[in-house]
């Protein structure tokens, strides 16, 4: 008995038909280029070829230009170009360490890279702290099945979806001397704070903005993560009698140690970066105040009429290294976490 | 359609066509301080009527970031526009193209602004990279309003920087005005009343050194004055590592004084009008001067332009003596043109108090010290005056003492210096 097909059947048969036309003849040109050079360098080898371009794309745009950045940090003068810069050696990196107390900044040759350096210290210690423990509080709440729960999700990621300048610019017309925070204070009867001219202010709101801005994207990854432990452990732990507080620390914390780790990986990684938003709300004042390393570097570098390409490029080689270190340090430490955990 | 018209049709597109592909583009980076960059343009139009085969792209830039930050990267790099408006004539002179070969009267340039284009040469050069698109002189602007209403008379004669803070204080608290004073955040604008106090900027190896008696004064007068709240933290405590301006905290009578420049005057004219009375003040006094600081912006040809001789042809063109007093007359600026400044400009204002400004400004011009005008001509001076803002902001705030803000300073000039092999 003849099969009756309908027209749309035909035509899904005919466009299933040409989509295998062409994965044939798309294989049979890729086929005609990779089988003669799988045959030269092996199956094998294979992988390097086909990793090739990314790693061109890698090499050119990354790899290269770090390479090159070492190079200028070991040179002086002006001239932009590399074969017009004089070699002097370690002689920048002397000159950035030479300190008779590193604590004090006024000590130092490069001052100002040692406040720099002391501001992303503090900063850092406070925002990525502060980060993850609000983030973490955020995620927990969102996690729980609370009315309106979409709309608070949205409400604490829309931040992140804010430019940074735009960011910096809304929090700016708050703090300013006539802002509005400054209004309602007034409205209340007391004196008017000049959030950002006074360095401690307008390094606790640097702090705060930064917090608000970005917490919304790590409140999201924690809060995937809190969603993939198994309910079954909790159940498990309310029959074996557990306290809220018992849980979090027993269940909660250790599964969620992983994506704690990247959390606290990629927000130490921004935080050392951080530089729009603080750059546009304090310009890194009052004074050096809230002078971040990355602003150092571009103050030095760029923001000047006769920029120090060398010194700018040895302050960031040393930005790059210590940031490695932390965080291979910190993977280091989660990997332990992990296979206490295991 | 007839084959005549086709024919006719076909012949202008060719002719457009040939027009489009022999025609070349000049970009000129530009900043505006007022109303300069429209006039500008109109002129540029005006020359591109008589010149189809030249256009003239203006990329308008601000200030801070745009000339101060990124120009000299771009310049380095040999990325920037064939001309560009400037105030770092002699710091980044090394880039400035030699137009002479292409000028068809270089005496006419020697002639007209030979002064100025010492400013803007390498040491030692005969070269001629560009005009001025204006003089600038700094002084102090008053809101005579606020004296009114105050009922204190406006101080006259030569007077102390030291009492003009202590009366416009006085006019501040009898008004309610926020701030008594406020000045632009750069060196420069310090530098004026630092020579009058004795500052000589110059140690013997004709290179900056700022250590001395007058500097110490003066800075130690702008730390009490943000200390005691006479001046406007905003612009100075308020930004770190840049420029800023004070001139909206005038606008909107903020301020009783503000210490700027001459180049305020058309923004004045058109921002307050007659909203209040302002005026500009001869510049206060100290022991040594009663000066303000020369300066000026003006239009340099880029060296790395493809196109030296159409680069000529353009600034030929605006520095003919009618489009230079039109520019000049129109801006309310005080003409870079040593023809013009004797026989003086139309200014196109029917603000009194913009007229009366320009006079003031103008007569300031024989009272500036000569260390001023050497230190305006210093190729470093930004250096300098950058270093200056960004030490005494730091002990606006506490960061430094005067005695480190001199020592930092000092340090950081001569790490420059010596980044350009010269100490």
């Amino acid at each position: 008995m003849a099969v009756r097909t309908t027209p749309l059947q035909r035509a899904n048969a005919l466009a299933g038909r040409g989509v295998q036309g062409l994965y044939a003849l798309v294989m049979n040109a890729v086929g005609f280029v990779v089988e003669p050079i799988q045959r030269v360098i092996g199956q094998r080898n294979m992988a390097y070829l086909f990793l090739l371009p990314n790693l061109l794309v890698f090499g050119i745009f990354i790899l290269f230009p770090m390479a090159l950045n070492v190079y200028f940090a070991m040179t002086s003068g002006t001239a932009l170009y590399p074969q017009d810069r004089n070699f002097v050696g370690m002689a920048n990196f002397e000159r950035l360490y030479t300190c008779t107390d590193y604590a004090n900044p006024n000590t130092c040759l490069e001052d100002r890279f040692w406040r720099a350096a002391r501001n992303t210290g503090v900063f850092v210690a406070f925002q990525v702290s502060g980060m993850v423990a609000i983030s973490l509080l955020t995620a927990m709440v969102l996690n729980r099945k609370i009315r309106g729960l979409g709309f608070f999700r949205s409400v604490f990621f829309y931040p992140v979806l804010l430019s940074p300048v735009v960011v910096a610019l809304i929090w700016k017309w708050i703090l300013q001397r006539d802002g509005v925070l400054n209004a309602i204070l007034i409205s209340f009867g007391q004196d008017p704070i000049n959030f950002l001219l006074n360095g401690t202010w307008a390094m606790t709101w640097v702090i705060i903005v930064s917090i608000w801005a970005n917490m919304g994207f790590y409140t999201l990854i924690l809060l995937a993560g809190l969603q993939s432990i198994p309910v079954e452990l909790y159940d498990a732990g309310a029959i074996d009698g557990t306290s809220t507080l018992q849980s979090f620390r027993h269940i909660t914390m250790p599964l969620l140690m992983p994506t704690m780790m990247v959390v606290l990986v990629l927000s130490l990684i921004r935080a050392v970066q951080m530089f729009d938003e603080v750059f546009v709300l304090t310009g890194g004042g009052p004074g050096s105040a809230t002078m971040l390393l990355v602003q150092y570097i571009y103050a030095t570098g760029f923001g000047t009429q006769n920029p120090r390409f060398g010194m700018a490029a040895a302050a960031s080689v040393t930005l790059g290294a210590v940031l490695l270190v932390a965080t291979l340090l910190q993977l280091r430490i989660g990997r332990g976490s992990e296979r206490h955990l295991a | 359609m007839s084959p005549r018209f086709s024919l006719a049709a076909l012949f202008t597109a060719a002719l457009l066509l040939g027009t489009a592909f022999s025609q070349v583009e000049l970009r000129m980076t530009w900043y505006d301080d007022g109303n300069e960059g429209q006039v500008m343009r109109e002129l540029l139009d005006r020359f591109e009527a008589e010149n189809p085969d030249v256009r003239i792209v203006m990329d308008t830039v601000p200030y801070s970031s745009g000339i101060l930050q990124s120009l000299p990267l771009q310049l380095a790099s040999g990325d920037a526009a064939d001309m560009v408006r400037v105030t770092n004539l002699g710091g980044l002179s090394e880039y400035w193209l030699d137009m002479s070969p292409h000028l068809s009267d270089p005496d006419y340039w020697e002639t007209n602004f030979g002064p100025f284009l010492d400013w803007m040469r390498p040491a030692g050069s005969t070269a001629i990279p560009g005009f001025m698109t204006q003089l600038t002189v700094t002084g102090p602007f008053i809101n005579r309003t606020l004296f009114d209403q105050a009922g204190i008379d406006v101080p006259t004669g030569d007077t102390t920087w030291q009492e003009w803070a202590e009366v416009t204080r006085a006019v501040a608290d009898a008004t309610g005005t926020p701030f008594a004073m406020v000045m632009d955040r750069t060196g420069h604008r310090l530098a004026g009343p630092a020579i009058s106090q004795g500052a000589s900027f110059f140690g013997e190896d004709g290179h900056a050194t700022i250590d001395d008696e007058g500097m110490r004064t003066m800075m130690q007068l702008m730390i009490d004055w943000h200390a005691d709240g006479t001046m406007h933290p905003d612009t100075w405590i308020g930004s770190a590592g840049t420029y800023v301006a004070g001139n909206e905290f005038f606008i909107n009578a903020q301020v009783v004084l503000y210490m700027s420049g001459s180049w305020q005057v058309g923004q004045f004219a058109n921002l307050i009008g007659d909203a209040f009375d302002w005026e500009v003040i001869p510049n206060p006094c100290g022991p040594m001067a009663c000066t303000g600081m020369p300066g000026g912006a003006g239009v340099v040809g880029v060296a790395n332009t493809d196109h030296p001789a159409e680069v000529a042809r353009v600034m030929e063109f605006l520095t003919q003596e009618d489009v230079m007093a039109e520019f000049y007359g129109r801006t309310l600026f005080i003409p870079g043109h040593l023809g013009l400044a004797e026989s003086g400009i139309d200014f196109q204002t029917d603000v009194d108090a913009a007229r009366d400004a320009l006079s003031v400004f103008a007569s300031e011009v024989p009272r500036l010290d000569p260390t001023a005008y050497a230190m305006q001509a210093y190729p470093f001076n930004f250096v300098v005056f950058d270093s200056i803002r960004d030490r005494l902001t730091q002990a606006f705030v506490g960061e430094l003492t005067l005695d480190e803000v001199l020592e930092r300073a000092q340090a950081d000039i001569d790490e420059v210096l010596r980044e350009q092999g010269i100490r």
